[in-house]
């Protein structure tokens, strides 16, 4: 599996290139097509002339990051995030500015000099800045431009039983995917590694336009609350339970047929998988769901604690049970049709 | 000597106050051929001496210990709740990443709650201190084999080299302070000094300037100099508080300064075309300096600063020619003051 390599990539929404580059190298061997589209959705295709109906399965390649805005005389950056980042997670961390990798920091005023009261308040986006050590304005922009987007540093590594890195969501939507274009199926499979979802789901309504499928899964990294402080009905999912089937999000009523079929398997393979017990969020799946004349979809997603954050936690397990269930359901699909 | 490779090293090392052992032994290591002698006290403060022509005693000290978290319960769950060792902002410390020192080391990750599980009343607001834990991705039955209340905890941070000679990391308050002394000893290996130099670094500093009080009881010196972090100017920092990070280092002029040790450091740095900033600091608390000034009968004290940017955050943030000018600054004090000057100190 790649998910080291497809964490530690940088690839913020609309500047997917390296993670894209990255995916097509990976595919390219085992699909009978790779193209691209005007959006930048990477499509690898697999059995097209096959009958049987057409499944799309679909993870996005892009993570939240930050949008260098303003270079100040003083040679800090300002900055705004490309996607929904709480500021809370950015105070005191590295990041990494452009294709070059610019180093640098987002600091924050000492403790020393805060008055008490200061260290309730939230330093928001209007108080942060990048540092990269530029003594000036002259020498911040031979470094960098405005434009230009930063990620987090973090290296993928172990966590305990669990595993520790950025991007999760949706790197590991994009491992499953690579994974399964490995195997056979007897039906046309269409994988789509989609632009842009982190903005408004913006890749994925083209791209299931063009596809046009029977049926489709989204794979995705989702929320996990089941950390100290929460209550249980606050989980919303729990790493090593398996994956977890989103009914309904802010974006999509997942089609109970899609949803049956998913737990059905599931039950009868003895493999585990979870309800998400939050509705808040969106997916992929919600354009998807709409495109043409309705696409029957559902979202299966890796539970992530700490997810948009530079350290999102997860268990690898759950990864490879949703390969493995997502493999189950397409099967499924080219032997029943999609009535079943 | 590569004072880069050096900073980084020491700032990627544990060390935090009261267990100083691998930072300490790091720099001992790295002292011991350029030293005449060198030993650990009681307390763990590393002491060099490097002979000069006798003229006096001059302490530099630089402390080693950083501020860091331990232990303070395991819950249920086996998520981790800590305590502080010296000061934190906790909203520093928001997904930030550990290493908690038990029968192994564990990589572990400070979290906090999704924001869309707060009310967005409490979206607006630091995150509350008893909301915080360490999530090592053990169950509890694992965390209880491993780890016991009062292990100590890092924050982990890899140093980022920065533009020009800037970085950027955790523990440079104050380790880039005993790179300074480093940068110092090896340019005293190299002139024939006036003063017997003993060159210290301490223990404890950031729980209250303990490895400093016993150091400078044991070496009695007839004058020091604590090297130690200033802030470094930012938004929000007043002008007169924050000093320009490449502009060279500080020289306070507060009650911790006597005040013929501040014009004699002003005169070698003008003498050896050394840049240099000064603070009129209005208090002698905070560093060494403090503890060093009144240790026995009292020692003729001053302080040097080192320009850093987020200080007790994990990325600090300083210029390594501020380090260097530091270095050659201390080394020409210790040439040339010489016997009449060490004398004349407690002449007022």
């Amino acid at each position: 599996m790649f998910l080291k390599e497809l964490s530690e990539a940088r690839g913020v929404s609309s500047r997917e290139q390296e993670v894209r580059d990255l995916i097509r190298e990976y595919i390219k061997p085992h699909v009978d097509e790779v193209f691209t589209d005007s959006l930048g959705n990477l499509y690898g295709v697999k059995g097209k002339e096959k009958k049987g109906p057409k499944v799309m399965l679909a993870a996005h390649m892009e993570e939240v990051g930050l949008m260098i805005t303003s270079i100040e005389k003083n040679g800090l950056l300002r900055f705004l995030p490309v996607g929904g980042i709480d500021p809370r997670v950015l105070v005191s961390k590295p990041v990494f500015i452009g294709k070059e990798k610019v180093a640098g920091v987002i600091g924050a005023k000492a403790i020393h000099l805060q008055k008490p009261e200061e260290r309730t308040q939230v330093l928001g986006f209007d108080d942060l800045y990048i540092d990269i050590g530029a003594s000036d304005e002259d020498e911040a922009k031979k470094l960098v431009k405005i434009g230009d987007v930063a990620t987090f540093t973090t290296v993928f590594g172990k966590l305990g039983d669990l595993c520790v890195g950025k991007a999760f969501d949706d790197r590991a939507g994009c491992t499953a995917l690579v994974e399964l274009t490995k195997l056979e199926f007897n039906c046309p499979v269409y994988f789509v590694f989609t632009v842009q979802e982190e903005v408004g789901l913006r890749g994925a309504g083209p791209a299931a336009y063009r596809v046009n499928p029977d049926f489709c899964l989204v794979l995705e990294g989702t929320t996990a609350s089941d950390v100290a402080g929460t209550d249980e009905e606050g989980y919303s999912t729990t790493l090593g339970e398996g994956p977890a089937v989103s009914v309904m999000d802010r974006s999509v009523i997942a089609h109970p047929k899609v949803v049956g079929r998913l737990f059905r398997l599931a039950e009868e393979n003895g493999i585990p998988l979870q309800n998400k017990r939050t509705i808040t969020g969106g997916t992929d799946a919600g354009v998807i769901a709409l495109s043409r004349e309705g696409v029957p979809t559902a979202t299966v997603a890796v539970p992530c604690r700490y997810i948009h954050s530079p350290v999102t936690v997860m268990n690898q397990s759950d990864l490879e049970h949703m390969i493995k269930l997502t493999e189950l359901f397409v099967h499924d699909i080219a032997e029943k049709g999609v009535e079943n | 000597m590569d004072l880069a490779e050096l900073l980084n090293s020491l700032s990627e090392t544990s060390g935090v106050s009261g267990y100083e052992t691998m930072a300490a032994d790091l720099i001992a290591e790295r002292w011991l051929p350029m030293a005449d002698e060198i030993r650990r006290d009681a307390l763990g403060n590393v002491i060099a001496l490097k002979k000069g022509k006798g003229h006096g005693k001059l302490l530099l000290a630089a402390h080693i210990d950083e501020i860091g978290l331990m232990v303070k319960k395991i819950d249920e769950n086996g998520f981790i709740r800590f305590a502080t060792v010296g000061g934190f902002d906790f909203r520093t410390l928001v997904a930030q990443e550990v290493t908690i020192h038990g029968k192994e080391d564990l990589r572990g990750v400070i979290g906090a709650k999704p924001p869309h599980l707060q009310s967005p009343n409490d979206q607006k607001k630091a995150y509350p201190k008893d909301e915080f834990y360490i999530d090592v991705g053990l169950k509890r039955e694992k965390v209880d084999e491993l780890v016991r209340i009062g292990d100590i905890i890092t924050i982990n941070r890899q140093v980022q080299k920065l533009a020009g000679q800037r970085y950027a990391g955790k523990s440079f308050d104050d380790r880039a302070c005993v790179v300074m002394l480093t940068a110092c000893f090896e340019r005293l290996t190299q002139i024939n000094h006036n003063l017997d130099v003993y060159l210290v670094a301490t223990v404890q500093e950031e729980v209250g300037t303990r490895g400093a009080l016993v150091s400078s009881y044991g070496i009695n010196p007839d004058l020091a100099v604590a090297v130690d972090v200033c802030h470094g100017e930012f938004p929000g920092v007043r002008s007169d508080k924050g000093f320009i990070l490449g502009k060279g280092p500080v020289i306070s002029m507060g009650p911790d300064t006597h005040p013929r040790i501040l014009d004699k450091l002003k005169e070698v740095a003008d003498e050896g075309k050394i840049p240099y900033q000064l603070d009129a600091s209005t208090s002698a608390r905070g560093t060494d300096a403090w503890a060093i000034q009144i240790a026995r009968s009292g020692v003729a004290c001053s302080l040097l600063s080192l320009p850093l940017r987020y200080m007790h955050t994990s990325v600090e943030t300083l210029d390594l020619g501020d380090i260097k000018e530091g270095g050659r600054l201390l080394a020409e004090f210790a040439l040339k003051a010489d016997r009449q000057f060490v004398e004349g100190l407690p002449c007022f």
